[in-house]
């Protein structure tokens, strides 16, 4: 979704050819997300054939050149007006992880989250040795991507900091909601509230939802 | 690491009795810091990170274990020897500035070397140097009541940093101060031991902890883990 739309946002100041397009898009996001030929030429059919953009001839190298339509300024418009939702974004491996780590019996939370700060600070500590070595005025996207993936990993560890504080509050682990806990047992551990076989097709139900 | 470290600890211990109740503050902590090195130090409250400081800054001793400072062993020293040496390398930045409220900027900055026997002039010119680097030449005949939080941490950074100081210890430098105003500081400390310093610093902050060469964890008196030393950029760009 972001390489079609980021090559797009590339036509606003005029017509281009694809090869261009790559060079510039790896620019102006600071080198992080190269993109192959084969992707940009992709993008760049899909977005003619939605008539996002047209081709516009041939330049002298006998190179398409192609700009971009009324339609494909609308949907520019609406993709930068558009925020990011959660949809949008990958799992949150990170946050999976510690999830189940402090709700499995035998794991210890507090070891997994000081590896992961150990980790995420690492990161920090060499994104941020980058950005002080960067120079600001002459790559200024450069510096912003860094920024974005150092304040990133400042959110990753305060947010590790929460859930220690959050977990060993609770005595070292959080509890598995009830209606969970049911729906693991094994069918042949009755619980203590009701008979073996009501638990049983208590399980069975939950399973099926 | 085979610079010569500026601060290291062997084996650090460090025990509060209280009547039959005992605290190790510090338990077998082996740490060194090279020149040219800022190391962080992070750990819940109560982990030993400003013992870890009051003992590499000598204000307190260990219990167990060896502190030198520039290969002096700090626990042999006379009371006069420990204070000369504190006075002369080791330049100390607190979260609350510590700065005496009836001297001016300058007199501030030029105390330590007033008490170290130089002259009235000659230490004034060495502060004013000193409040130039910190970016308060403007300021240096103000009292801090008339200087913001930041300038006043900035003139913390000068007293700590003038002379030729190899140490410097910083204990949450940043905690009284606005973001910005607390990466100013951050780049100021980073400089000096850019030049040549060795630095701790102790903060709860990640952000400022990214500043440091090596970060290190503290729990419950022990280092429980480490960032270890910086990667190559070379590799970093390739991951």
């Amino acid at each position: 979704m972001s390489v079609k739309f980021g090559l797009l946002a590339l036509f606003v100041d005029g017509p281009k050819y694809g090869y261009q397009l790559r060079t510039e898009f790896e620019t102006r996001t600071g080198g992080t997300w190269p993109v192959n030929v084969g992707q940009v030429y992709t993008t760049l059919e899909r977005l003619d054939r939605d008539a996002l953009v047209a081709a516009q001839g041939a330049n002298t190298e006998g190179r398409t050149i192609y700009a971009i339509t009324d339609a494909g300024r609308s949907a520019l418009d609406e993709w930068f007006s558009t925020p990011v939702t959660d949809v949008d974004r990958p799992r949150n491996e990170l946050a999976i992880k510690l999830l189940m780590a402090a709700t499995t019996p035998g794991v210890d939370v507090a070891t997994v989250v000081q590896r992961q700060r150990t980790e995420s600070l690492r990161m920090m500590r060499d994104y941020n040795g980058l950005r002080r070595a960067a120079n600001e005025a002459d790559d200024v996207a450069g510096v912003l991507l860094l920024d974005s993936v150092i304040f990133a990993l400042e959110g990753e560890v305060r947010w590790l900091d929460h859930v220690e504080s959050t977990v060993l509050r609770r005595g070292g682990r959080l509890a598995v909601p009830a209606r969970t806990r049911q729906a693991t047992r094994p069918a042949a551990e009755p619980v203590k509230t009701g008979k073996p076989g009501q638990a049983t097709k208590r399980t069975a139900e939950e399973d099926a939802r | 690491m085979t610079r010569q470290p500026v601060l290291s600890f062997a084996g650090v211990s460090r025990v509060y009795r209280s009547g039959e109740t005992q605290v190790h503050a510090l338990n077998d902590l082996t740490l060194e810091v090279a020149a040219g090195e800022l190391v962080a130090v992070m750990g819940p409250s109560g982990s030993g990170k400003s013992t870890l400081l009051a003992i590499g800054g000598g204000l307190d001793l260990p219990t167990a274990g060896q502190v030198r400072v520039q290969g002096v062993a700090l626990e042999g020293l006379s009371a006069t020897a420990l204070a000369g040496l504190r006075r002369d390398l080791i330049g100390y930045v607190f979260q609350d500035f510590n700065l005496v409220s009836g001297l001016t900027a300058a007199e501030n900055v030029a105390l330590p070397r007033e008490l170290a026997g130089m002259s009235v002039r000659a230490a004034r010119a060495e502060a004013l140097a000193a409040l130039s680097e910190v970016g308060l030449e403007g300021e240096a005949d103000r009292f801090p009541d008339q200087l913001s939080g930041g300038q006043q941490q900035r003139v913390a950074v000068a007293r700590a940093l003038i002379g030729q100081r190899r140490l410097l210890l910083a204990d949450e430098p940043t905690g009284a101060l606005d973001s910005a105003t607390g990466q100013a500081v951050l780049e100021l400390i980073r400089s000096r031991v850019d030049a040549g310093a060795a630095g701790v610093l102790v903060t709860h902050e990640a952000r400022f902890a990214s500043w440091a060469d090596r970060i290190v964890f503290l729990r419950d008196g022990r280092m429980v883990d480490t960032t270890g030393e910086p990667d190559r950029a070379e590799q970093l760009l390739a991951s």
